[in-house]
């Protein structure tokens, strides 16, 4: 089949992490020529470390208290984020657009209630016949808002509801692969025409301790002391969970045009594998999928945003795969976001997509995320960001960003 | 067709060249399709857990697990593992645990149940401690590397991955009630964009468990009629009081048509065109003029660019809801006008009940039988038709007809609307 692929243009980004809410405020902590301090609470669920989500105004959203009813802090979140980027792209209020507007949403599993499972586990424990006794209490403390917050589907539909973005709607379900496929389905989709204008993102809330104990089931978490995400190389590894609400519209090029939205950045390639995490293999699968855009980068200093997991031998393994690039003539100026921003999971590479956007359109990159003597200076204005995201138990993904007006490179 | 690979867009032809099908009436193909068309339920009363005190105590499950303790991302592993495996065998693509393509996975999220909390719960490094915290400190001091893997979000796609060896990262997906539908859809897509030649699409649902009932219960959703439970789903009837849930799977090999023929595979029926739309009005219930679902119906017809009157039976989505089956009745007179008179409507779901993530697939799988066989499947119980239905459901009787074509309707809870149409390869 011989198509002619449209560009794919980032025109609208949301974004609120346990930073902050917005670009200016990012980029302002991230350039201040001093190493970037993150925000972490290390009381809540002690022994382990999270980055909350930062405070913010539900309601400029969310304007009705009737849908913030339906929703748990983790819906909250995402339409809320998903609200900003629709905005920016100024797109909403608009129902024509809004109707053509397809959504991909990376989601997890949707929220608890904490508490209620408490009440209920402390009814049942140590019961005889607990069946009977669950029966009851699930009966007597579940809400029917409750389940509908539960659902995972619910913030693509919550996001309908509330903005009005009526085309497609998916949700893509689980960790950090849900948030690359989103983006890298969107992505084809524009480019063969299959819909002009999409929004995509998804969010993660790291105060959730249902999440905690999901990831903890595989030792993952880290304990002990806040530091950079390469500093745990040098032990068995771990995870500190971040928060954020991250959106995105993406739109051909010539859409955008017609309407004369501007672009942060254009999407070049997105391309992700999985295996089995046998040693090496997450390594050599990230060989492979750079093979697949090496023809797209030219030689010279890269500026790179790793959404390093945390999780060991990944972290040596993706630290020695960006390492290699040296092999293909480039100089990798590597930031570690999850350092920052911790692990964000389902929100991990639209934030990556999301810095990567910043940084182009700013025309700067970033300042060291820490002094760990692996993430140099860079301070030209970066043409390309190369975007490298490995999930803590499945799939790897890389992604080219770039300035919307540098010539394509590699394209079939 | 037989002219060209390319259809009306000139986009690449999508076929089905395997299909498979496990829900609560049967496990394959043949066994579904014979108790399908004889009209049999597979609704029963509960036996996985105690339902005392549950308002609904009927379930379409299917309970395989014998001695083992039920987890739901185990069974709907299981479940997916068989679909997938009488489908693969059909189409005979690739080679054992080597799929040509990408997968897409519908199913209900992998979320840790009671059972399974409760076995973290009573762990002893904890014990001092209450609610999550109590938790996460037998977590942390014991062996949770199975949970780990079985419960993480993206679980089930990822061990269907490993089974069948399908290429990329796999994508599991849930659009609630159209989640099997999006599968189809999402693999239609990726052959028409020329990115694969074939793709996986399962639709899989193994979790019914206490909690489940009773948040839908909450909804008021359920049929709580009890006491007779292979009558209890009566989609269009005018006693209808709430849908069955059942458990299921089914998985379709889809190709382009040129790769099919290519290599000599037997082309079961073609997927013409998809439709969606997202709804705004509400997270349980569709806008009142149903103007989301009849463009959802509408577009579907556009994408497979045929006309009403080459619709020659509908698959309804049919749930036995109050709403949901008056709004399918309102939506499809809207988009089919007067059509809709000689077009036969059958729902599925009154037979096998609603397996919620997997009911796309397994319906778009008995669409092309119905296709193949020149048989509509019955809707079963209906006994006293709603007066302000007036569609011709096939009531309780299976019908022999020439079909050459079928519409397949899929709406789920938070608005999320999908309808596919399938057709059979012209000679």
């Amino acid at each position: 089949m011989s198509i002619e692929k449209t560009e794919v243009w980032v025109t609208g980004i949301g974004l609120v992490s346990s930073l902050g809410e917005g670009l200016d405020t990012h980029w302002a902590q991230m350039t201040s020529g001093q190493v970037p301090v993150p925000s972490v609470d290390s009381e809540g669920q002690a022994p382990y470390l999270v980055h909350p989500i930062v405070e913010y105004e539900v309601g400029t959203q969310i304007p009705k208290r009737s849908d913030q009813r339906q929703m748990g802090p983790w819906q909250h979140l995402g339409t809320y984020a998903a609200g900003l980027a629709l905005d920016d792209a100024g797109i909403a209020h608009n129902p024509e657009l809004l109707a053509a507007t397809n959504m991909i949403v990376a989601a997890g599993g949707g929220e608890r209630d904490l508490d209620v499972d408490a009440t209920i586990m402390e009814k049942i424990s140590g019961a005889e016949n607990p069946g009977p006794i669950l029966n009851a209490a699930l009966n007597s403390e579940l809400r029917p808002t409750l389940f509908l917050a539960q659902l995972s589907n619910l913030m693509a539909g919550n996001i309908s509801i509330v903005h009005g973005v009526t085309d497609s709607s998916r949700t893509f379900m689980g960790e950090t692969s849900a948030g690359v496929s989103a983006i890298e389905t969107a992505v084809a989709q524009i480019e063969h025409g299959q819909g002009d204008i999409f929004l995509v993102g998804g969010a993660y809330i790291s105060e959730r301790a249902d999440m905690s104990m999901l990831m903890e089931f595989g030792h993952t978490l880290w304990q002990g002391e806040h530091g950079s995400v390469w500093s745990r190389e040098d032990s068995d590894g771990g995870m500190i969970m971040g928060s954020a609400g991250a959106f995105l519209i993406l739109e051909s090029r010539e859409h955008a045009e017609a309407r004369g939205a501007k672009p942060y950045a254009r999407i070049n390639k997105v391309v992700a594998d999985r295996c089995t995490r046998q040693p090496g293999a997450a390594r050599k699968n990230a060989d492979q999928l750079f093979e697949q855009i090496s023809d797209r980068i030219p030689s010279g200093p890269l500026p790179v945003l790793s959404g390093c997991c945390g999780v060991q031998p990944q972290i040596t393994e993706e630290h020695e795969f960006l390492d290699s690039l040296s092999e293909h003539g480039i100089e990798p100026v590597i930031r570690g976001v999850t350092t920052l921003f911790g692990n964000m999971l389902e929100a991990q590479f639209p934030v990556n997509v999301i810095l990567a956007s910043l940084a182009i359109s700013r025309g700067a990159f970033f300042d060291p995320f820490d002094k760990s003597g692996i993430e140099k200076e860079f301070s030209d204005a970066p043409e390309r960001v190369l975007i490298s995201t490995w999930g803590h138990w499945r799939g790897e993904s890389l992604a080219l960003v770039e300035k919307p007006d540098v010539p394509l490179r590699g394209d079939e | 067709m037989s002219h060209s690979a390319k259809d009306h867009k000139g986009r690449p032809f999508v076929v089905v060249t395997g299909i498979g099908i496990v829900t609560s009436v049967g496990e394959g193909k043949e066994d579904n399709w014979q108790n399908l068309t004889a009209g049999v339920s597979g609704v029963r009363k509960i036996s996985r857990f105690p339902t005392e005190g549950l308002r609904t105590q009927i379930a379409g499950t299917i309970d395989w697990q014998g001695d083992q303790r039920y987890c739901a991302p185990v069974h709907s592993i299981a479940l997916a593992k068989k679909s997938a495996a009488e489908a693969i065998e059909q189409s005979g693509i690739g080679s054992r645990g080597s799929f040509p393509g990408p997968l897409f996975v519908a199913n209900s999220p992998a979320e840790t149940n009671w059972d399974q909390r409760m076995v973290v719960y009573n762990g002893q490094a904890g014990a001092s401690s209450t609610g999550y915290e109590r938790l996460l400190k037998n977590v942390a001091a014991g062996n949770f590397e199975r949970y780990y893997s079985l419960f993480q979000f993206a679980s089930i796609a990822e061990h269907l991955a490993d089974e069948f060896g399908t290429r990329g990262q796999p994508i599991s997906l849930t659009t609630a009630c159209a989640s099997g539908a999006t599968s189809v859809q999402l693999g239609v897509e990726a052959i028409r964009r020329g990115d694969t030649d074939a793709a996986l699409c399962i639709g899989t649902d193994g979790g019914i468990c206490e909690e489940m009932v009773v948040r839908f219960n909450l909804l008021s959703a359920l049929s709580t009629q009890n006491e007779d439970p292979q009558g209890a789903s009566k989609p269009f009837s005018k006693t209808r009081d709430g849908f069955v849930m059942a458990e299921g799977s089914a998985t379709l090999v889809l190709e382009s048509y040129e790769a099919a023929k290519a290599r000599g595979a037997k082309i079961l029926g073609v997927v013409r065109g998809a439709g969606e739309r997202a709804d705004t009005f509400h997270r349980t219930r569709s806008t009142p003029d149903g103007s989301a679902v009849i463009d959802t119906i509408t577009r579907s017809m556009a994408d497979a660019g045929m006309s009403p009157s080459e619709i020659d039976c509908i698959n309804a989505h049919g749930t036995s809801t109050p709403e949901n089956d008056k709004m399918e009745y309102l939506a499809l007179s809207a988009a089919l006008g007067s059509e809709l008179e000689n077009t036969p409507i059958s729902s599925n779901k009154s037979m096998i009940g609603h397996t919620l993530s997997a009911a796309g697939t397994i319906e778009a799988a008995i669409s092309l039988l119905t296709i193949h066989n020149g048989v509509i499947p019955p809707t079963i119980n209906c006994n006293e038709q709603d007066p302000n239905i007036l569609m011709d459901v096939v009531p309780n009787e299976k019908r022999i007809k020439t079909v050459n074509s079928v519409m397949s309707n899929s709406f789920g809870f938070g608005g999320q609307n999908v309808c596919l149409i399938f057709s059979a390869e012209p000679a």
